[in-house]
């Protein structure tokens, strides 16, 4: 039992984790907490059994093209969304246009995909068991998610000039770094590493358009609790989650599982509205 | 007060605005009580179901629309109050109530929720607190799902049925169309007071909102109290009209609704957000096929709102505003009327050996300071020599780590800034902050909210103790606006003025604390040489009335003019205070700051 509980929560959390990244990266890089982080991670499962099953696409191409859907709403999402409001004076207009944009998608699946959730095709034919792929898949799709930004970040230069530009915007800009750019680049990315944590956890979640409200919060208190924008807080938080609730689940069942997570949610941020690592407050008058 | 109505000259064409849009809801009034008459039962239940929507979208609205917090979860206290009125009649878990005693249990159960969903506004930014309200919505409906001895789990449980006169049918109809229209009511009354002001203060100019002394921890949980009795009551209401409720009938799509409603209505309006509930709720209605798309539509309603017209409706009715304005204005003030507004008690301002530091950086550097009663102190010096952050030092922003500051022998406590006008410390800030989508009058009256005696309640019903509070703050707003010479314009939208009128704005503002301390930032930036002679003549006829002023300016005239007293700060020292003579041929001063 405590390996079921370990495999299925570390697995959960992977995808928990790899949507609180999400967050992370169009955070970074425009300041926006967006609502279709958790769309982006929906979108992964609905669209991975589209192609695979539905369409009967190969394994390899049903990624690709799963990964390319969440790489152009990115960019939708970055000019119809995020792009006019940041104009605008009224900072919170973002929380309200990314909403609006993520029930929009919401809805379209429900309707065209149906609202019953569907299975999630098996991508590799080998037997199951506690080391079954559902439950690898999603870790390593977490890892190489993880060394690949941070071999981005580090080592590339097109991964510095998203650090400049989160760091310190005008700076970035005063330097010549072609902000927009890059800002339709990192919702590029997010929109691929959204659709990749549906997709890698597609077995687990199944293809389901009410994953989205249910992957928007789980993916969001990782992140919340372990500071917007770092990469770190959303790993271990996201894993420690899911592990957490599995536990939870088995112990006292899911209600409380769900009303735990919450209380301590809230009660974290009230005491730490910054989260757990993050730093706070700048001039206010 | 002497009698001042003598000396406020209204301009022509000013009239209360009380009675102003009050057609729509007279329309709607007659509509709703006739609309039996058309004998329709099925036209019956969708109204009965937009008044249910309205009376928590009333609520809402002064949660959403004028206090600016993103509750998007709000179906959690519709389910809420649901399951307590029906659990409570059912009588399977305790013996039955009659339906309206647990109608109003389930206010009271609305009301305390309401403060727990909406706690974490008070230090959660807006997309946090969106999540937490979320998260709520969520949980409330597994626990509906899981409590399967109380509410009947999946299966669910009966809702109440209201006995004669108000029968399901018309005579529900009516209970819920008068429910709506008390809620109407009561709301309007709210935007209309000074706690309906102030919400709108804490959403669009928080800092300013916090130096004119409104409590926003308390003001918002009142608030929360009567949007989650609302909600509880409509709950109750909505079971009834079900008839039978299980956790499936309280879809997220119903929280969208009622948020949608509120910004396709327009925020800070009650009109806008009940034609909004109006036709969300109507809508899909008439469009059979639509039905499956309802959420659809909403969603894609509200991107084009947010994105094409963030006023929503109200802005498109608000005639009033669009009449253009007289185009070369001059702002005249008349000082003479001075004496009607501030009573000539000032306080000696001091501060001793203050010191704040922001990591290694020592923005001030133990700084003495006295500002007396009847003159204009000013405080000078290049940029980043500290002078705005004595300010905000002063009006509490920032506590220091060590020294203090005294008004009179009393030390004032560190931080508070929503305690400094309790002190009548007034302030205004080097970029205005004024709410943009109020009238330039209800700006003003924000000046004077703490001299409000009525209760929320009182404010709620329109009780004789609040009227008088509106009548005062009135008189006192439009004897300001004289005083600053913007009588013309109290009607106008704040953000229709141009920079410099905003700057007297914000003085009329400060006036109206009757301040003994008035602390000014760069009031002069952004203005013609003109304006700056006639607001110098203003500065200082509001020290002669008594009050200490504290002047932060570049302009060296305008301070060299009407101080009697400056101080020079440079890296947050004092390098040197005394007369403007003195001032003005010392050396140090001279090379620093002012050049030869």
């Amino acid at each position: 039992m405590l390996e079921s509980i370990v495999s299925y929560g570390l697995a959960v959390g992977a995808v928990y984790a790899l949507i609180g990244i999400t967050y992370n990266v169009m955070f970074t890089a425009s300041r926006v907490f967006s609502f279709t982080a958790g769309m982006l991670g929906m979108l992964g499962g609905v669209l991975g059994a589209l192609f695979i099953d539905q369409m009967g696409l190969p394994v390899i191409v049903g990624l690709a093209a799963t990964l390319a859907c969440g790489a152009v709403i990115g960019v939708v999402t970055e000019i119809v969304t995020v792009r006019p409001v940041l104009k605008s004076l009224e900072q919170h207009l973002y929380v309200l246009s990314t909403l609006a944009f993520a029930l929009l998608v919401q809805q379209f699946t429900a309707i065209e995909w149906g609202t019953e959730a569907r299975p999630f095709p098996r991508l590799f034919k080998i037997e199951a068991g506690l080391l079954d792929q559902q439950f690898w898949l999603p870790l390593l799709a977490c890892a190489v998610t993880v060394v690949g930004l941070e071999l981005l970040y580090r080592r590339t230069l097109i991964g510095r000039a998203f650090l400049a530009i989160s760091e310190d915007n005008y700076a970035a800009r005063a330097l010549g770094l072609p902000e927009q750019w890059l800002r339709i680049a990192s919702f590029i990315l997010a929109g691929m590493i959204g659709t990749l944590a549906g997709f890698s956890g597609g077995e687990l979640l199944l293809a389901f358009f009410g994953n989205q409200s249910i992957l928007n919060f789980y993916g969001f208190v990782p992140v919340a609790l372990g500071g917007m924008g770092s990469n770190r807080g959303a790993l271990i938080g996201g894993l420690a989650l899911g592990v957490f609730q599995q536990t939870a689940n088995f112990l006292v069942g899911g209600v409380f599982a769900a009303v735990a997570v919450f209380a301590v949610f809230i009660v974290v941020l009230l005491l730490r509205p910054e989260g757990l690592a993050g730093a706070s407050g700048a001039r206010r008058v | 007060m002497t009698d001042t109505t003598a000396h406020t000259r209204r301009p022509k064409g000013h009239r209360a605005p009380r009675y102003e849009g009050l057609l729509p809801f007279a329309l709607l009034a007659i509509a709703g009580v006739a609309l039996p008459l058309l004998d329709d039962s099925y036209i019956g239940l969708i109204a009965t179901r937009a008044c249910i929507y309205w009376i928590l979208v009333a609520g809402l609205n002064l949660v959403v629309g004028f206090a600016g917090q993103i509750a998007i979860g709000w179906v959690a206290l519709l389910t809420l109050g649901a399951y307590t009125t029906s659990v409570l009649t059912a009588g399977a878990a305790m013996p039955a109530l009659p339906p309206y005693l647990a109608l109003a249990i389930a206010a009271v159960a609305g009301a305390a929720f309401g403060v727990i969903v909406g706690l974490p506004a008070l230090r959660l930014r807006t997309f946090y607190f969106a999540m937490t309200t979320l998260g709520f919505a969520t949980i409330v409906t597994q626990v509906a799902l899981a409590w399967k001895s109380v509410t009947g789990g999946g299966i669910g449980v009966a809702g109440p049925v209201f006995p004669s006169p108000f029968e399901p049918g018309w005579g529900f109809y009516y209970l819920c169309f008068g429910l709506a229209a008390v809620a109407t009511w009561m709301t309007a009354n709210i935007a209309a007071s000074r706690f309906g002001r102030s919400l709108v203060a804490i959403r669009d100019a928080e800092v300013a909102a916090e130096a004119s002394g409104i409590a926003k921890p308390l003001l918002l949980m009142t608030v929360f109290v009567f949007s989650g009795a609302l909600a509880g009551v409509a709950g109750g209401l909505f079971a009834s009209l079900q008839t039978y409720i299980t956790p499936d009938a309280f879809t997220f799509d119903l929280s969208i609704l009622f948020f949608i409603a509120i910004l396709i209505g327009g925020r800070g309006s009650i009109i806008g957000p009940l034609l909004g509930t109006i036709i969300l709720t109507v809508l899909p209605e008439f469009a059979a096929p639509l039905v499956a798309w309802s959420t659809f539509l909403y969603a894609a309603l509200l991107l084009a709102i947010v994105l094409a017209m963030p006023g929503g409706i109200a802005d498109l009715l608000d005639f009033k505003n669009r009449r253009p304005l007289e185009r070369h204005r001059e702002v005249v003030p008349r000082p003479e009327m001075l004496t009607h507004l501030l009573d000539g008690e000032g306080s000696v301002l001091s501060l001793s050996n203050v010191v704040l530091a922001f990591g290694g950086v020592r923005a001030i550097d133990g700084l003495d300071l006295e500002v007396r009663p009847g003159e204009v102190h000013g405080l000078i010096g290049p940029n980043g020599s500290g002078k705005t952050t004595t300010l905000n030092v002063i009006s509490g922003y920032y506590a220091p780590q060590s020294g203090n500051v005294r008004l009179g022998d009393a030390v004032l406590p560190s931080g508070a800034a929503q305690l400094r006008a309790s002190h009548r410390i007034a302030r205004t800030f080097q970029t205005p902050k004024v709410i943009g989508g109020a009238s330039v009058l209800d700006n003003v009256k924000i000046g004077g909210t703490i001299d409000g005696h009525g209760s929320f309640v009182e404010a709620m019903l329109t009780l004789p103790r609040h009227r008088r509070d509106e009548a005062v703050l009135r008189e006192r707003a439009l004897l300001a606006l004289s005083v600053v010479g913007l009588e013309s314009l109290a009607d106008v939208r704040a953000d229709r003025l141009q920079h410099s009128e905003l700057r007297f704005v914000e003085i009329a503002r400060a006036l109206m604390l009757g301040p003994s301390i008035l602390l000014l930032d760069e009031p002069a930036a952004g203005l013609s040489a003109e304006e700056i002679r006639r607001l110098g003549a203003l500065i200082k006829a509001i020290s002669r009335a008594g009050t200490s002023v504290l002047l932060v300016e570049h302009h060296a005239d305008l301070i060299f003019d009407i101080c009697d007293r400056v101080t020079v700060l440079n890296l947050g020292k004092v390098l040197a205070a005394g007369t403007p003579d003195e001032i003005r041929s010392h050396r140090e001063v001279v090379s620093a700051y002012l050049g030869a």
